[in-house]
């Protein structure tokens, strides 16, 4: 582990003034990620300049939101380093969404995507966070912060994290256009998707998100079936074919839902499709069957369609990915000792047990330069640098993954964090644009 | 007979069961038609008084085609179940002779019920497959050259799990109104010179005419209401109203949903109006 590795992923943050970096913290971290990896307790990380407070101890915080990063293991660890006791619920999107809104009461954190976040914060309902706060503020990955993973990246279409990611002021519900001293989610967990293949069923490459038409796969291809990704996996696709120019994939006008949808209806009816997915596990059974070789899959599907010794790859694409972020932010009515310990705990997020935690799964940490400190120097060259692992590669529950010699499929953070081409949104057309995949699924 | 007292006795005896049926059928059913009736946007109910849920419903192509869908599996389904329904249910009332064994071979018919729905349904996902057993075994006695691919993930499919899981449902009532059919009605029909077909449909069949309705009740229902059937079987690829409504509900557009409960509600009822013309349950019972 050397600090080049450390500035690879940390100089970039760094490139703009709001995240300043601290020297000598830096040289702290490097010495606790020295001492190496995984069995380091709440002990070992007194390197940093942090102790947490005891007068949190018992306190109750209410998260929900959604299944990824809703992690009962987060919470005993919670426990254990913070003292602070972690009621989790977790829920899909579209009821995170309404509850978040309609029962604030009902939770201190919520835990949600920034999709989500852009039709909950401006409903008044959440506070936002003073960064000033956080002490590790200024870990977080630019592309949360400004936008830019590098100097020179260009920001995707769609509902872009730091287009969302801070307000004005304390009071404020107006989204700031470049950072403040108030964000509205702390970035917890994100990812790049896009199409999995079946590499022993399928014997061309596959390049580009139109591939998945090609009239060589007829009826052994899926897409997912929830609306608001698959009208975004559907306009890669429609994008790629060349049938339609996109002003913004992720707020479409109704005539490019319009086109979408009879591109999709079109190709169902020629028999392309052989089902549509609409959980996890069907994802990975159609893949698994060999009933599909080419579809819209989530990373930790692909990892299960491998686990059972079959090979899947998850193709990197000439038009990039689809990506989605999710971070956690604090209620409205949160104050006095549970504010404190909510601060608390999202500083611990940032800390890198958790990040390292979410690693081993296949996401990404919000906050990769401290979780490499929890992470050996294989998992992190496999994970984040794109390197060939020099030994297994095991689950956070620590079942085998990959094994030595395998590669991360994409390659590298940068690489594929740095060609993201749409984010997770949501339409100004929503409710146009569900009706309209529901008669795609109809017909 | 009439007195006061008697007629004030008798509401007593009635209260719980009404109350049961007012707090969980009719208020619930109460709450769908009224909310029915709201707007909505992406994350909220707007209490309002609005047609436009049911014009919506009413007026577009996907609600007719998926109507027809339902339909199709409803009566594709009810076929299917009658017949097998039937003929398990004349077996063990008239050719099993000992009443142990007949109550033995009922209790095995309803074995597959100890394990649930959802089980019954996916066991067939790998036997149908593209590369499953059906088609294993197909391919391997070289019956045919590609795997044949309707078989799952198709209309096929979804009437297959429907058929699988809801036999029982047209068996049992008229197993059971078979049993209760004098067998001296049967002799005499014998004697008087009637084939076994002519007795099954001239003499069994009208005297089993309760027992068919109910289980046509039962499968019709059923058939109608489902949708994770029709999803996992189809491979979501074709939409029944339930499966409609279900979207609605996932994404949060209630007064859709119950727009549309309340449209297949009524259908459902119509239906049944008609059925019950032909037979007075409460009479046959």
């Amino acid at each position: 582990m050397s600090q080049d590795d450390l500035t690879h992923t940390s100089k970039a943050p760094s490139s703009d003034s709001t995240s300043p970096e601290n020297p000598s913290r830096r040289t702290l971290i490097k010495a606790a990620g020295a001492a190496s990896g995984l069995a380091l307790g709440s002990g070992a990380i007194t390197g940093f300049p942090m102790v947490w407070s005891q007068n949190i101890k018992n306190v109750t915080l209410r998260q929900f939101g959604t299944g990824v990063s809703n992690i009962n293991a987060i919470a005993e660890k919670a426990k254990e380093d913070l003292g602070i006791n972690l009621q989790l619920t977790a829920l899909d999107s579209d009821a995170v969404a309404q509850r978040a809104v309609t029962q604030p009461k009902s939770y201190d954190i919520a835990d949600i995507e920034y999709w989500i976040g852009k039709k909950v914060f401006p409903a008044g309902v959440m506070q936002p966070l003073d960064v000033s706060r956080l002490k590790n503020f200024d870990k977080i990955s630019s592309l949360f912060v400004t936008g830019k993973l590098t100097e020179d990246s260009t920001i995707a279409q769609g509902t872009a994290p730091h287009t969302v990611g801070f307000v004005e002021s304390k009071e404020s519900t107006k989204f700031a256009t470049e950072p403040t001293n108030w964000m509205t989610l702390i970035p917890t967990i994100y990812n790049a998707d896009t199409l999995g293949i079946r590499p022993d069923l399928i014997d061309r490459p596959i390049k580009n998100w139109k591939d998945i038409m090609d009239p060589a796969f007829k009826g052994k291809t899926s897409i997912l079936n929830i609306p608001s990704i698959g009208i975004m996996d559907a306009a890669m696709i429609c994008e790629s074919m060349g049938e339609i120019q996109y002003a913004d994939k992720g707020n479409m006008t109704r005539e490019e839902i319009d086109k979408t949808i009879d591109i999709l209806k079109e190709a169902k009816k020629a028999g392309q499709f052989r089902a549509f997915w609409k959980s996890f596990d069907e994802s990975v059974n159609l893949m698994a069957s060999g009933e599909v070789v080419i579809q819209s899959m989530w990373s930790p599907a692909v990892a299960a369609v491998r686990a059972k010794g079959i090979p899947c790859i998850y193709q990197p694409l000439e038009e990039g990915y689809r990506s989605w972020g999710g971070g956690i932010g604090l209620a409205k009515h949160l104050s006095g000792l549970e504010l404190d310990a909510a601060y608390e705990y999202i500083d611990w997020y940032l800390s890198g047990w958790v990040g390292a935690y979410l690693m081993r799964q296949g996401y990404y940490s919000a906050a990769p330069s401290t979780s490499k400190a929890f992470m050996s120097e294989n998992e992190w060259n496999f994970w984040m640098e794109g390197k060939p692992a020099t030994a297994d590669i095991l689950s956070p529950e620590g079942k085998l993954m990959e094994k030595a010699g395998a590669v991360r499929d994409g390659g590298s953070y940068m690489e594929r964090m740095g060609h993201v081409a749409c984010w997770n949104s949501v339409m100004d057309e929503n409710k146009y644009m569900v009706r309209k995949w529901n008669e795609f699924i109809a017909s | 007979m009439n007195t006061p007292v008697r007629t004030f006795r008798s509401y007593w005896q009635v209260a719980p069961l009404s109350l049961v049926l007012l707090c969980f059928l009719v208020f619930p059913i109460l709450t769908i038609v009224i909310v029915s009736f709201w707007d909505f946007n992406a994350y909220q109910l707007l209490p309002d008084f609005t047609f436009d849920n049911y014009a919506f419903s009413l007026t577009s192509d996907v609600t007719l085609k998926a109507y027809l869908n339902t339909f199709f599996y409803a009566i594709a389904t009810w076929l299917i179940t009658l017949i097998l329904g039937f003929t398990v249910a004349y077996y063990l009332a008239f050719h099993i002779e000992s009443n142990l064994m007949r109550n033995l071979l009922f209790i095995l018919c309803t074995i597959p019920f100890l394990t649930s729905n959802i089980i019954r349904m996916i066991s067939w996902i790998p036997l149908l497959g593209r590369n499953g057993l059906v088609n294993g075994l197909l391919t391997g006695s070289g019956m045919v050259d590609q795997p044949v691919e309707w078989l799952l993930y198709s209309d096929f499919s979804v009437i297959l799990a429907f058929v699988h899981l809801y036999t029982l449902f047209m068996v049992v009532p008229i197993f059971n109104a078979m049993t209760r059919i004098d067998k001296k009605l049967i002799e005499a029909a014998m004697d008087a010179g009637a084939s076994t077909l002519q007795t099954i449909f001239l003499v069994i069949v009208p005297l089993c005419r309760s027992g068919i309705v109910i289980g046509t009740v039962f499968i019709l229902t059923l058939v109608m209401g489902d949708f994770i059937t029709v999803r996992l079987m189809s491979g979501g690829l074709s939409a029944s109203v339930g499966v409609l409504i279900y979207n609605e509900i996932s994404l949060l557009q209630y007064p859709a949903a119950a727009a549309d409960a309340v449209i297949l509600l009524i259908t459902i009822l119509i239906i049944f109006s008609i059925l019950f013309r032909f037979v007075d349950i409460k009479k046959e019972l």
